[in-house]
């Protein structure tokens, strides 16, 4: 039968290790959860009695609430640690939390760390499922599905839209994630940043389907989405761009550069924004700007990931 | 591979069973036909065709999904696609119809009957099943029932009706795994 | 004690001999090598059959961490890991702590390895004090005190008037300067080798020109300074290309490679399994790169561009490789695995000739370093190791006290069966 589907993923660690046939599930799971959301109880039972534990070495308001709440209407128990990233050097190792974690018995981890591979570590030392809510430079899948399912809710398909994510390439999870989501969907990416924001080789992800352009206004001449990056105010100290103020007159979304864009393109910002940063309030609450609905679309492709893959057999 | 019910008889069955429930409720504005995912949509369809066929009126229809009420979740690694529950009219004081193609285990009754609770307080809710197969393994009695038919509990039954398969005509088969 | 070893495969490139001979042993000292040696009174015999006989391994890039880091490895630990590999001599790094940028340090050295070592330890000083870089250590004390060279390995000398200094000054004591080639500020805070691998996995990198930029900037100064400069570790193809052409032009360079740099790609880090994906084992500087640098490596190897294969065995502790991939000390361990790597990959896998791989342990280094040993003459020092080059085994567990390493569970041919140091044997299987 058509709506039963082997499914055999225990961990969420990246968009890279997933097919087009996995992410295809995950987003179709997410719309009846989508639903869920007009009715008056929010709750379902599917998780009922399992444990999922939000584990955040770094500071994180939207992921972590929008996790806890996916969780919560799965009617799972969800358990807040927040470790401050400055005791990880010092403290108890991920090692040892780990291993912690494990004798308590919990079903899912969602991690967020600073640095890249962190879930992996989890993933290694114990038999919890891990959810990476964001690593270091390296993904931050729930983000990218939930951006992928917005452009797919909107535009009806993802394969054959034109996505320009502007901003820091170089140290975003969020563009890697996209990246992977977007590619093996058959979007075609434009990758928008200073060369040295551009990391090296990003476009052997997917060489047919991946371009890189400097100028802005090039990039988003017939865009179909704009996903635009955060942009990080210590990367200036790394000389990786000379001036904020330079930065937001090259790669700033205006109204301006809005009226030249397709009437119809999609703004996307993972959040939280610098506005008049990277993007202008006139922008970000235009018609266009579809930056709130990240946010609901966000709990239900996250209860679509719980749900997912608590139903892999052990 | 063995028919159990043909066509014909499923046809009759359905006819038999709206006249059922035409006699058992005397406010059918009161009364809700809600079929589970999926055989259970489309005989309830074919119920309310009935119905109106013999009263010219026809009774609020809903739609559940159990998925996500599911009491196997991690015990089989068949994922079951969610389909969306669509209940349009108010829950409320309403008498509320359960329609399933075959009732079995009655878990899938159970879950159905927890989702409707916790859409709103129904005045009751009652069962009904083209075919009543037994082997029960909850306390769930299923009130209007097309034809018990006793089963084993490594046998199968199959439902293929005209609107899901590509079929000319409806029949449910019994066979052994 | 008395040793009589027979019917090996005496292979010794500093009499460029390959064939069957028998080796007699007495006092430290090779006594005889002869087609035939019958026996020997009151010597114990070891029959070699199907096996290779050599000088003993000189590594000339080891980090055994006494003093300072007892935790990771000792000289006692350390040496005996080393006979495990079928080396007699490694050559400790400087970058203990202390440093070893003073002759006390260096006699604490000699001394401990001296009571607790089972291998020939040789001092490596530092070529600034505390390796910071800034003046230059007193290199005349060093060498008095009994250091083979200098150098501030793990850390590159980045101001290229010290590096003058170092290489001009070092001339008179004929020390040759070991030089780590790495421009910090292009490496700055990377973990890996730059390219499409660290970007997938979201790591800062190392770009390989951040080696190539400092090997040609070394070659540069020895033509102005002169001196006897050794480049360690190389690992790029550039690295291998530069040194070939300085060499042709006459120039007074050396250097050698480590065996992950022509076993191991950058690919193993994002490997099919889940255990090598962010595997800090694989964490070492110059981080693992492409595979058309290991091609470029292997064919510095066999043209002899590179002289010399070094372990750059460096010990760390398990709760230090635990860690997060950015947070987790770089280095592997490698004397245990050094020949048998070699062995497997070069002479089995690339068809390199026995004679010019065992060159690369003995008769090169000993040459670049003034040293003693890497040769089975009659009347030399007895360092030999014994192996089978045909025979496979598992990599299991270590001597070392760390066990760092990515090739645990590999199956490598080149199996260690005796080692015989001054005369004594300190490892048998």
């Amino acid at each position: 039968m058509t709506n039963k589907i082997l499914f055999t993923k225990k961990h969420l660690l990246g968009l890279e290790d997933f097919t087009r046939e996995e992410i295809k599930l995950i987003l179709d799971t997410a719309k009846p959860f989508k639903n869920l959301f007009t009715r008056s109880i929010k709750k379902v039972p599917t998780l009922r009695g399992r444990s999922v534990v939000l584990l955040f070495y770094e500071a994180s308001t939207r992921t972590r609430t929008s996790f806890e709440l996916a969780a919560k209407r799965l009617s799972a128990d969800t358990i807040n640690i927040a470790v401050n990233v400055s005791s990880v050097k010092k403290g108890e190792s991920l090692i040892d939390t780990a291993k912690t974690l494990e004798s308590m018995k919990s079903d899912f981890i969602v991690i967020r760390h600073s640095y890249s591979g962190s879930p992996h570590i989890l993933a290694k030392n114990v038999s919890s499922s891990i959810i990476n809510a964001g690593d270091g430079f390296h993904e931050h899948p729930s983000q990218g599905l939930l951006d992928i399912y917005t452009v797919n809710e909107k535009k009806g398909r993802v394969a054959g839209l034109k996505v320009v994510i502007v901003g820091d390439i170089l140290h975003s999870r969020v563009a890697r994630s996209n990246l992977w989501g977007l590619t093996k969907l058959g979007a075609k990416v434009i990758l928008c940043g200073p060369p040295t924001l551009i990391p090296k080789d990003v476009q052997k992800v997917s060489p047919s389907n991946i371009d890189i352009e400097y100028n802005l206004d090039k990039a988003i001449k017939d865009a179909d989405v704009v996903n635009i990056l955060r942009v990080q105010f210590e990367r200036q100290m790394e000389h990786l761009f000379p001036s904020i103020r330079e930065y937001s007159l090259l790669y700033g979304m205006n109204k301006e550069r809005l009226s030249r864009a397709k009437n119809d393109v999609l703004i996307l910002h993972p959040g939280p924004m610098n506005r008049g940063l990277e993007i202008t309030s006139e922008v970000a609450d235009s018609l266009n700007s579809v930056i709130n609905e990240q946010v609901t679309n966000g709990i239900a492709v996250r209860m679509a990931i719980l749900y997912l893959l608590s139903s892999v057999k052990e | 591979m063995k028919i159990v019910l043909n066509d014909e008889e499923i046809k009759n069955i359905i006819k038999t069973l709206a006249a059922e429930i035409v006699k058992r409720y005397k406010d059918l504005s009161q009364v809700a036909l809600v079929g589970i995912h999926t055989n259970g949509v489309y005989i309830a369809k074919r119920l309310n065709e009935e119905i109106f066929i013999l009263t010219g009126k026809k009774l609020n229809l809903g739609v559940v999904d159990i998925t996500f009420y599911r009491d196997d979740i991690g015990l089989s690694d068949i994922i079951k696609l969610a389909k969306d529950t669509e209940i349009n009219f108010d829950i409320n004081g309403k008498e509320i119809i359960l329609v399933d193609d075959v009732i079995y285990t009655g878990r899938t009754i159970r879950a159905a009957m927890e989702q409707i609770l916790e859409i709103g307080r129904a005045k009751s809710i009652t069962i009904l099943a083209l075919v009543d197969r037994g082997l029960r393994e909850l306390p769930i009695y299923a009130e209007f029932v097309g034809k018990v038919i006793k089963t084993l509990p490594n046998q199968k039954i199959k439902v293929l009706l005209k609107e899901d398969n590509k079929l000319k005509k409806d029949k449910i088969v019994l066979y052994d795994e | 004690m008395k040793i009589l070893i027979k019917n090996g495969f005496v292979v010794d490139p500093s009499q460029k001999l390959e064939k069957k001979l028998d080796l007699l042993i007495e006092n430290g000292k090779i006594i005889k090598l002869l087609s035939k040696i019958n026996r020997s009174k009151g010597a114990k015999v070891i029959d070699a059959k199907n096996c290779v006989v050599c000088p003993g391994l000189i590594d000339i890039h080891t980090h055994l961490r006494e003093p300072g880091h007892e935790e990771e490895e000792t000289i006692a630990t350390g040496t005996r890991a080393a006979a495990a590999g079928g080396i007699t001599t490694v050559f400790c790094m400087p970058n203990t702590h202390p440093v070893i940028d003073n002759q006390t340090t260096v006699e604490f050295i000699l001394l401990k390895a001296k009571k607790e070592g089972v291998v020939n330890v040789f001092p490596v000083g530092s070529i600034t004090k505390g390796i910071l870089g800034e003046e230059l250590s007193e290199i005349g004390e060093l060498k008095k005190a009994g250091v083979v060279g200098v150098t501030d390995d793990g850390e590159p000398v980045m101001n290229s008037k010290i590096m003058r200094r170092a290489l001009e000054y070092s001339k008179m004591f004929n020390l040759p300067v070991i030089s780590h080639c790495e421009d910090k500020n292009l490496s700055k805070d990377g973990v890996i080798n730059e390219g499409l691998i660290s970007t997938l996995l979201g790591l800062r990198g190392i770009p390989s020109q951040s080696e190539d930029i400092m090997v040609i900037r070394d070659i540069i100064l020895s033509s102005l300074a002169g001196g006897k400069l050794h480049i360690t570790h190389i690992s790029t193809k550039k690295s291998v290309e530069y040194i070939r052409r300085a060499k042709k032009e006459g120039v007074n360079v050396t250097c050698d490679t480590a065996p992950h740099y022509f076993v191991l790609t950058e690919n193993y880090i994002k490997g099919k399994k889940l255990e090598h994906v962010y595997d800090t084992n694989a964490k070492m500087k110059p981080p693992l790169r492409t595979q058309e640098d290991v091609d470029a490596i292997i064919e510095g190897l066999k043209d002899g561009t590179i002289d010399c294969i070094a372990s750059d065995h460096a010990p760390h502790t398990l709760e230090e490789k635990s860690k997060e991939f950015d947070l987790a000390p770089f280095g592997i361990i490698g004397l245990e695995t050094l020949l048998p790597l070699s062995v497997t990959f070069l002479y089995k896998k690339n068809k390199m000739s026995l004679l010019k791989l065992i060159s690369k342990f003995t008769t090169n280094p000993s040459k670049i370093f003034n040293l003693k040993c890497g040769c089975l003459k009659e009347g030399f020092v007895a360092d030999v190791t014994i192996f089978n080059p045909e025979e496979e085994f598992l990599v299991k567990k270590f001597v070392s006290k760390s066990c760092n390493s990515p090739f645990l569970g590999w199956k490598l041919k080149g199996k260690i069966k005796y080692t015989i140091c001054n005369g004594k044997i300190v490892y048998s299987t």
